[in-house]
C-alpha cells in the first residue's frame, strides 16, 4: 500500500483541490444557470434560441465539476460528506430537482414544437433559478455552522432555513445572473448582445450590495471571523480582497457601456474569486463550520494518495480537452438548432 | 402522521427507485454509443449515405437518453450522502476513490466530447468527429468499470481492515478494485447493455420493415441487431452462469434465494416455478426438475447445495423478490437466445427481412432488455440483503439521520418529476422514431425529400427483401 503521507500534507492538498473543484463549478455552471435565469426576459424567441445554443455544448461538462466536488468530498473527506449531506437534505434535493429540469430542457426544447416548447422554456428558467437559489441557501447554511454530535448531523430537517440563508440564496441568483449576462455579451451579437449588456449592468448594482451585506454580516455574526478580519496586521493584509472586487465591479460596469466584449466576463470571474477567497478565509480551517476541521474529516492517507495520483494525471488532461471544447465552439452562437 | 414513517424503509425505496431509473439510461447509452461508433466507422469506410442517416437518427435518440442519464446520475452522486451517510462515513475510505476515479476518467470525457459529437459536425473533420464518438463510447465503458467495481466490492468485500469507530481502511487497492465478483459482473452488465440496445434497435428496425418505410436503413439496423442476438445472447447465458457460480462461492444465501431452496441437500432439484413463503420457510406449489440445481451449480448431479435454513432468519434476503426477478431475467435471456436461433434459420432461408411474424416478435421484444437489466439488479441487490456491505454492515445501520417526513416528501417529488421527465423523454424519442432516418433535411441539403435520389444497395447484405 502506498501513501504520500510522509511526503506531502495530503489533507491540505485535498482541501485545496476540493475547494478548486467547487469554485470551478460555481463559475462554469454559474454562467449556465445565469443564462437560464435571464432566459424569459430576452426580447425575442430568436434571442432565446441563441442563448441556449451558446451553452448547449458546455453545460454537461460544467455540471460535472459539481459531481467532482461531491464525489471528491466523499473520497477525500468522507466525514464531512456524511455530515453535510443529511444536514442539507432538503435544499440539496430541491437543487437536484432544479438541475434535472434545467438539464433535460436542452434536449427537449429543440424537439418540442408549438405550445409544448413553452413548458421547456419554463423548465429551463425555473430549473436554473431554483438550483441557483438553493446553492445560495446551502452556502448560507454552511457559513452559519452545522450542528454535529459524534460523527453525525444533530440538527433538524429545517436547520438550514432562515432569513440569512434566504438572503444568500438571492445573492447567488444575482451573482449568477451577472456571470450569465456577461457570458452572453461575449457569445452573442446584435439584439441579444444589446439586451445582455443592459441586463448585466442592471444586476451589477445588486451584486455589489449583496457582496457588501455578506462581507459585513459574517464578522458580525461570528466573533472568530471578526477577529480574523479586523485584528490589526490581518486587516491590512486582507484589505486588498474587498478592494479588488470593488474595482473590478466598477470596470465591468464601464466596460458594459463602452462596448468591450470579453473583459466583463473575465472580470466577473474575478469578482467571484475574491468573494470565494473571502469566504474561505473566514471558514478556515473548518470543512464543517464550526465543528469539524479538514484535518479531522480527512480520509485515510492511502485513500487520499490513490486519488491524488489519478488527479495529478487526469486533471491537466481534463483541463486540456475542456479547453479544446471551448476553443472549438468559440465565436458567436447562432440561433439555429445545431444537430 | 409522519413520525410513523420508517426512514430506513423510505430511504431504501427512494434509493431503489432513483437507481433503477438511472440504470435504464446507461444500460441503453453504453450499447448505443458503441453501436454509433461502429456505424460511423462503416460510414467513413464505405461512404454510404445510409450509414450517415442511421447515425444522425440515432444520435438524436442518444442525446435525449444521455441527457436523462446525466441528470438522474447527478442525483445518485449525492444520494450516498443524503440517504446512506453512515455508510458513506464507514465506507468512504474504500469506495470514495473508486467513485472519484469514475468522475475523473469517465464523466468529464463523456460530457465534453458529447458536445463535439452533437454540435461539432461542421467544426471538426469527419475523423475527429468519429474520434469523439469513440471517446464517448469508451467513456461509458470506463464509467461502468468503476461503478461496477464499487458495487461488486459491496457484494464481495476484500482488501480492507476495520478500524476505529467501525471505519473501513483500505489495505490493498488491487484486491478492492478487482474483488472476486467484479470481472463477472462487469462482463455480464456490459453484455446486458449491448443486448438491451440491440433489441431496442431490432424492434424499431422491425417496425420500419413491417411498415415498409426506410427499408434500406431498417435493414442495417435489423441486420446488425440480429448479429448481436445470434452471437451475444448465448454468450450472455454463459456469462450469467459463470456469475451464478461465483455468487455461489461468495454469497451462497443469495443463490439459495434465487433457487428457492430451503433445505441443504445433495441432488437438489431445480425449482422452475413456485411460491417462496418466507414465514413457512418453504417454496409452495413447486414444479421441480430433480437434481438439476446440483448439476448446474456444482456440475455434479449429486452435489450438495446449501438451503436458506443454513442462515438465521435475520440473515436471509427477501426470497420471493429474488426468486421471481431471477426467473424473469433468465426467461428473457432464453427468449433472446431463441431470437438468435430463429434469425439464423430465417437468414439461411433468405427470409430474414420479410417474415411478418418475426417482425412482430422483435417489436414485442423491444423493451425486454430494460426489464432484464432491472430484474438482474433486483436479484443482485435484494439478494444481498440484509447487508449493504456483505457480512460487514447492515443496511439498517447505514442510514442517514434524516426524518421520515423529509424522505417521504423527497421520494414523492422524485416519483412525480421522474415520471414527468421520463414521459416527455419517451414521447420525444417516439417522435424521433416516427420521423425516421431519411426525413432529415440536413442530410440531403435543403430539399427536404423523404428519400435520397440514389439508393446504393448495401454491399454484403444478403437476404431476400424485394422492394
Ligand atoms: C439484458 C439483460 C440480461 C440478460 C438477458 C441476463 N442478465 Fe443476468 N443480470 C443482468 C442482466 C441480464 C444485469 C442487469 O446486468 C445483472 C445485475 C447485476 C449484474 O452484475 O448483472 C444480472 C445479474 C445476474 C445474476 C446475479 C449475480 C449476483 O449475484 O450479483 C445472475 C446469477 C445472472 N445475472 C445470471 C443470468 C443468466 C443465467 C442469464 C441467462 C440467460 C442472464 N443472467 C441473462
Ligand atoms: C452499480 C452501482 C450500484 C450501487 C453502488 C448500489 C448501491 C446500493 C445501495 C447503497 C443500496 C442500499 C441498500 C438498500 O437499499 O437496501 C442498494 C439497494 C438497492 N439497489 Fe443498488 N446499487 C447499484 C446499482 C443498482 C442498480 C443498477 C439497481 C437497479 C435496479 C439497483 C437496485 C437496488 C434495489 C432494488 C435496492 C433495494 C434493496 C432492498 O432494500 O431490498 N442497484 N444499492
Ligand atoms: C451499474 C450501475 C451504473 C452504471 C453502469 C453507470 C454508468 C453510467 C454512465 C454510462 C453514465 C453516462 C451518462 C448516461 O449515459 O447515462 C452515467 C452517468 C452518471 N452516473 Fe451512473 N452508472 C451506474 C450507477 C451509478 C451510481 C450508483 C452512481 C452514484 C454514485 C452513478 C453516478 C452517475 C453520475 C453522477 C452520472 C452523470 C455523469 C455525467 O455528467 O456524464 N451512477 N452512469
Amino acid at each position: 500500500m502506498f501513501s504520500f503521507e510522509s511526503l506531502v500534507d495530503l489533507p491540505l492538498i485535498w482541501y485545496g483541490l476540493i475547494a478548486t473543484a467547487i469554485f470551478l463549478y460555481v463559475l462554469l455552471d454559474g454562467f449556465d444557470l445565469g443564462v437560464g435565469i435571464l432566459f424569459p426576459f430576452a426580447p425575442t424567441d430568436r434571442c432565446r434560441d441563441r442563448m441556449m445554443n451558446s451553452i448547449a455544448p458546455f453545460w454537461d461538462g460544467n455540471e460535472t465539476w459539481l459531481i467532482l466536488g461531491g464525489g471528491g468530498l466523499l473520497a477525500a473527506f468522507p466525514l464531512a460528506y456524511a455530515v453535510i449531506m443529511p444536514a442539507l437534505y432538503i435544499p440539496l434535493i430541491i437543487m437536484l430537482l432544479g438541475l434535472i429540469f434545467r438539464g433535460v430542457a436542452f434536449e427537449f426544447r429543440f424537439k418540442a414544437t408549438g405550445k409544448s416548447r413553452r413548458i421547456w422554456d419554463g423548465a429551463f428558467h425555473f430549473g436554473s433559478l431554483v438550483a441557483a437559489f438553493m446553492q445560495g441557501v446551502i452556502i448560507g447554511a454552511i457559513v452559519q455552522g452545522i450542528e454535529v454530535e459524534g460523527r453525525t448531523y444533530a440538527g433538524g430537517s429545517f436547520g438550514w432555513l432562515d432569513a440569512y440563508s434566504a438572503m444568500t440564496g438571492v445573492a447567488v441568483v444575482f451573482g449568477y445572473t451577472l456571470l450569465g449576462g456577461t457570458w452572453l455579451v461575449m457569445k452573442t451579437d446584435g439584439e441579444t448582445q444589446v439586451w445582455a449588456r443592459k441586463s448585466a449592468s442592471y444586476v451589477i448594482g445588486y451584486v455589489a450590495i449583496f457582496l457588501a451585506i455578506v462581507s459585513i454580516s459574517m464578522p458580525i455574526m461570528n466573533p472568530e471571523i471578526r477577529m480574523r478580519w479586523f485584528s490589526v496586521p490581518n486587516f491590512f493584509f486582507l484589505l486588498p480582497i474587498p478592494t479588488a472586487s470593488l474595482i473590478m465591479l466598477i470596470i465591468i460596469w464601464r466596460d458594459l457601456h463602452t462596448g468591450r466584449e470579453y473583459r466583463p466576463f473575465l472580470l466577473s470571474f474575478g469578482v467571484f474569486l475574491t468573494g470565494y477567497i473571502g469566504i474561505a478565509i473566514s471558514m478556515w480551517p473548518y470543512i464543517v463550520p464550526f465543528e469539524i476541521t479538514f484535518r479531522q474529516a480527512a480520509a485515510a492517507p492511502e485513500s487520499q494518495s490513490l486519488l491524488l495520483v489519478g488527479t495529478a494525471i487526469m486533471l491537466p488532461l481534463i483541463l486540456l480537452y475542456v479547453g479544446y471544447c471551448y476553443y472549438l465552439f468559440r465565436g458567436k452562437a447562432s440561433h439555429e438548432s445545431a444537430y | 402522521m409522519f413520525e410513523s414513517l420508517d426512514p430506513t424503509l423510505l430511504a431504501r425505496i427512494q434509493f431503489a427507485f432513483t437507481i433503477s431509473f438511472h440504470i435504464l439510461f446507461p444500460a441503453f447509452t453504453i450499447g448505443l454509443a458503441s453501436w454509433l461508433a461502429v456505424i460511423e466507422w462503416r460510414w467513413l469506410r464505405t461512404g454510404n449515405q445510409i450509414y450517415a442517416d442511421v447515425y444522425r437518427m440515432w444520435v438524436k435518440i442518444f442525446a435525449v437518453t444521455f441527457g436523462m442519464g446525466v441528470v438522474s446520475g447527478v442525483v445518485m452522486a449525492f444520494q450516498f450522502g443524503t440517504n446512506w451517510s453512515r455508510f458513506a462515513d464507514a465506507g468512504g475510505n474504500v469506495l470514495g476513490p473508486l467513485l472519484g476515479y469514475e468522475v475523473l476518467t469517465a464523466f468529464f470525457l463523456e460530457a465534453s466530447f458529447l458536445g463535439v459529437m452533437l454540435f461539432g459536425w461542421n467544426r471538426v473533420s469527419p475523423k475527429m468527429h468519429f474520434a469523439s464518438t469513440v471517446i464517448v463510447a469508451a467513456g461509458t465503458l470506463i464509467s461502468a468499470f468503476w461503478i461496477l467495481s464499487a458495487n461488486s466490492w459491496m457484494q464481495t468485500p476484500q482488501g480492507f481492515r476495520v478500524g476505529q469507530n467501525g471505519l473501513l481502511y483500505p489495505t490493498s487497492w488491487l484486491e478492492i478494485i478487482f474483488n472476486p465478483s467484479f470481472p463477472f459482473r462487469l462482463v455480464h452488465m456490459v453484455t446486458a447493455a449491448y443486448l438491451t440496445t440491440a433489441f431496442t434497435v431490432a424492434g424499431i428496425g422491425a417496425y420500419y420493415l413491417w411498415r415498409q418505410r426506410h427499408v434500406q436503413h431498417a435493414r442495417v439496423m435489423f441486420g446488425m441487431a440480429m448479429i448481436m442476438a445470434i452471437f451475444v445472447a448465448p454468450m450472455q447465458g454463459v456469462f450469467g452462469d459463470l456469475q451464478g457460480l461465483n455468487t455461489l462461492e461468495h454469497q451462497p444465501a443469495k443463490v439459495a434465494a434465487m433457487e428457492g431452496l430451503w433445505e441443504t441437500r445433495r441432488g437438489a432439484p431445480l425449482v422452475l416455478f413456485g411460491w417462496p413463503d418466507q414465514e413457512a420457510e418453504t417454496t409452495k406449489y413447486a414444479i421441480e426438475i430433480p437434481g438439476l440445481s446440483s448439476l448446474i451449480l456444482t456440475h455434479d448431479l449429486d452435489g450438495e447445495v446449501k438451503g436458506l435454513k443454513e442462515w438465521p432468519a435475520d440473515e436471509r434476503p427477501p426470497v420471493a423478490v429474488v426468486f421471481w426477478a431471477f426467473r424473469l431475467m433468465v426467461g428473457i435471456g432464453v427468449l433472446m437466445i431463441a431470437t438468435g436461433v430463429i434469425a439464423i434459420v430465417l437468414y439461411l432461408r433468405k427470409r430474414l427481412f420479410d417474415t411478418r411474424w418475426f417482425q412482430y416478435w422483435c417489436m414485442a421484444l423491444t423493451p425486454t432488455g430494460f426489464i432484464a437489466v432491472l430484474a438482474g439488479w433486483f436479484v443482485t441487490e435484494v439478494g444481498r440483503q440484509p447487508w449493504i456491505v456483505q457480512g460487514l454492515l447492515r443496511t439498517s445501520d447505514a442510514t442517514s439521520p434524516v426524518m421520515g417526513a423529509s424522505v417521504a416528501i423527497s421520494l414523492t417529488a422524485f416519483v412525480i418529476v421522474y415520471g414527468f421527465v421520463f414521459g416527455a423523454g419517451s414521447y420525444y424519442i417516439l417522435k424521433l422514431i416516427g420521423k425516421g432516418p431519411a426525413g432529415d433535411p440536413e442530410a440531403y441539403g435543403d430539399h427536404g425529400v423523404e428519400k435520397p435520389p440514389i439508393v446504393t444497395d448495401l454491399t454484403g447484405e444478403k437476404g431476400g427483401l424485394h422492394v
